[in-house]
């Protein structure tokens, strides 16, 4: 239930980007989703690939700083109120959230992707209420 | 106008004999006072009665600021503290300062040769003179003002920053004399522009600007800005203060009070003595200071000195504006910095690894200062509170130790440039020479 998400610190600087996303291309590695942070002075990128360990070691090896973060993808119809009955449960529940960011599939579903502190609690009462969650092994074969 | 004709146009023999006089009296002063000073004469072997003329100087120690560092706070001292009536400190490398003392004398000299600099700007006691040098530990507002009471002008010691009260005191009060670093001075000039105050109004003629350097560029600008004529002034705290050596109104070089301050010029690898015209290393010895007479104290300046005539009819020696330093530091809105504070801040921080780089600029006539600091791998977090949060600490810790703001901008790892031998710490965007 655990999904691996790469976290890049980025300079804000022209082309800094399409550097990381040509060694990704270079080397077979889809992305799935991302989102990008950014201050006036650093981006943050966070980018769910296939094969993280390969990415998070070819990016290091090509000078970035990269870590893995510990995230959860939320499925959900993609209707109305669908994403809100999402969060309800997570702040009935007490779980703040980091940071999210959702992309939508093209067959009538959408994924939220979560960060927060804590992972498992989150995953234990999306669970409790029935709420489908990403696994891994779907993620980065996508 | 000259303040004290007698000294300031000495025959350059006659100087030399009292040059040589006073140093023989320091001399003794120190072997008999200062326990660093008699050991390192001892090790030479020079005893008092040795040194009999200023042809001896060249035969004695030099002075450096690790040496008063090393003798923190008051181990070069010549006096005991009862005979000490100020104090006054610059930043130091390491968190420490450099404490410079003055007795009562010191204090009357230091404001004699303040007043000899506010004459050549043609100040007296018909100035209004505002006084926007930082009071405190710095040497600058104190300086000036004890020079300024001096010859009688009317002194406002409103210290540095506050721009809209210094505009409204220039106003109602008719400043005729400013006083403050050059940077600061075109940044009045540029709100007095901006503020659409009435120039007709300003009364300003002259400015004793100084404690950073600055150009000819910057001369015309301030100039122009605040319609007076624009004097340079150059001192350091180890040797007296502001009122080491002054322009004179044919600014030609600032004339150096040798009567007090004994100028040489060296190299600063091989510490030999250089010939009056060449580039080298400023050394100065306060050969009738009591509190705190430093033999040949290196001051890293570089520059020359010209012994020829001034038009104004002093004798005294003229430097010409530094032309850079001899070690690496910086002095940024009159602030003295060294690269080697901001290492030290980040070797205390746990979070940073000392990669960095000092960008220094100027950005509406203002100094600025920004810190680029590698965002190590172990430390780099995904949240942007975490990473803003370690920005805004050592934002806050260099700020607190060098006591001048510096902004901090995170960079990729890797992104510093690693040369071998002597990094390059500094970017100076500022034009200076």
């Amino acid at each position: 239930m655990i999904i691996k998400q790469l976290s890049v610190f980025l300079e804000n600087r022209a082309g800094r980007l399409t550097e990381l996303t040509g060694i990704l291309a270079d080397n077979g590695i889809n992305i799935s989703a991302f989102s990008i942070a950014d201050t006036t002075d650093f981006g943050i990128l966070r980018v769910i690939t296939g094969k993280p360990e390969l990415a998070e070691q070819v990016l290091r090896e090509q000078g970035f700083a990269v870590k893995i973060t510990d995230v959860i993808g939320i499925i959900m119809h993609n209707k109305p109120g669908a994403l809100h009955h999402a969060l309800q449960i997570l702040t009935d529940n007490g779980i703040s959230i980091e940071y999210m960011y959702a992309f939508a599939s093209g067959d009538g579903h959408a994924t939220a992707v979560i960060r927060t502190d804590t992972p498992q609690k989150a995953i234990e009462v999306l669970q409790l209420h029935k709420m489908e969650l990403l696994q891994a092994g779907d993620v980065y074969q996508l | 106008m000259i303040w004290n004709e007698h000294h300031e146009c000495m025959g350059r023999d006659q100087l030399a004999e009292l040059q040589g006089e006073r140093l023989r009296q320091m001399v003794e002063r120190i072997y008999f006072n200062v326990p660093f000073y008699r050991g390192k004469l001892q090790e030479m072997g020079i005893e008092p009665g040795d040194i009999r003329s200023i042809e001896d100087l060249q035969r004695l120690p030099f002075t450096t600021k690790q040496d008063l560092r090393d003798n923190y706070p008051f181990g070069l001292f010549a006096v005991p503290q009862a005979d000490v009536v100020r104090f006054h400190a610059s930043s130091g490398t390491t968190g420490k300062s450099t404490v410079v003392g003055y007795t009562h004398n010191d204090i009357l000299m230091w404001s004699e040769v303040v007043a000899r600099s506010l004459s050549m700007a043609g100040v007296t006691k018909h100035d209004i003179i505002q006084v926007a040098y930082g009071y405190g530990l710095f040497t600058g507002g104190l300086g000036l003002h004890y020079g300024a009471e001096k010859v009688g002008a009317s002194v406002i010691p409103i210290s540095g920053g506050n721009t809209m009260k210094q505009l409204q005191l220039l106003e109602d009060f008719g400043s005729t004399v400013i006083a403050c670093t050059p940077s600061y001075a075109a940044f009045l000039g540029e709100s007095i522009r901006d503020a659409k105050l009435d120039p007709s109004k300003i009364k300003l003629r002259a400015g004793i600007f100084g404690a950073e350097p600055w150009t000819e560029e910057m001369r015309t600008q301030i100039q122009n800005l605040l319609g007076l004529k624009a004097y340079d002034i150059y001192g350091l705290s180890e040797v007296i203060g502001p009122g080491v050596s002054m322009e004179c109104s044919v600014q030609h070089g600032m004339h150096i009070f040798e009567d007090h301050f004994i100028p040489e010029i060296i190299n600063p690898e091989s510490g030999e003595v250089l010939p009056y015209g060449e580039l080298g290393e400023l050394v100065f010895t306060a050969v009738t200071k009591e509190a705190l007479p430093l033999l040949r104290y290196r001051t890293r300046d570089l520059t020359r000195l010209h012994a020829e005539r001034c038009e104004c009819g002093r004798t005294m020696v003229r430097m010409e504006k530094c032309v850079g330093r001899s070690d690496d530091m910086l002095i940024i809105r009159g602030v003295n910095v060294f690269p080697s504070q901001v290492e030290s801040v980040l070797l205390e921080m746990s979070e940073t690894k000392p990669h960095y780089l000092l960008v220094v600029d100027r950005q509406n006539n203002l100094d600025t200062l920004e810190i680029q600091v590698e965002v190590e791998e172990q430390f780099f977090s995904d949240e942007v509170k975490e990473l803003e949060g370690l920005r805004k600490r050592i934002s806050n810790n260099l700020t607190s130790l060098l006591g001048l703001h510096a902004g901090v901008r995170l960079v990729e790892p890797g992104t510093i440039e690693r040369s071998q031998g002597k990094a390059q710490r500094v970017v100076d965007k500022r034009k200076l020479s």
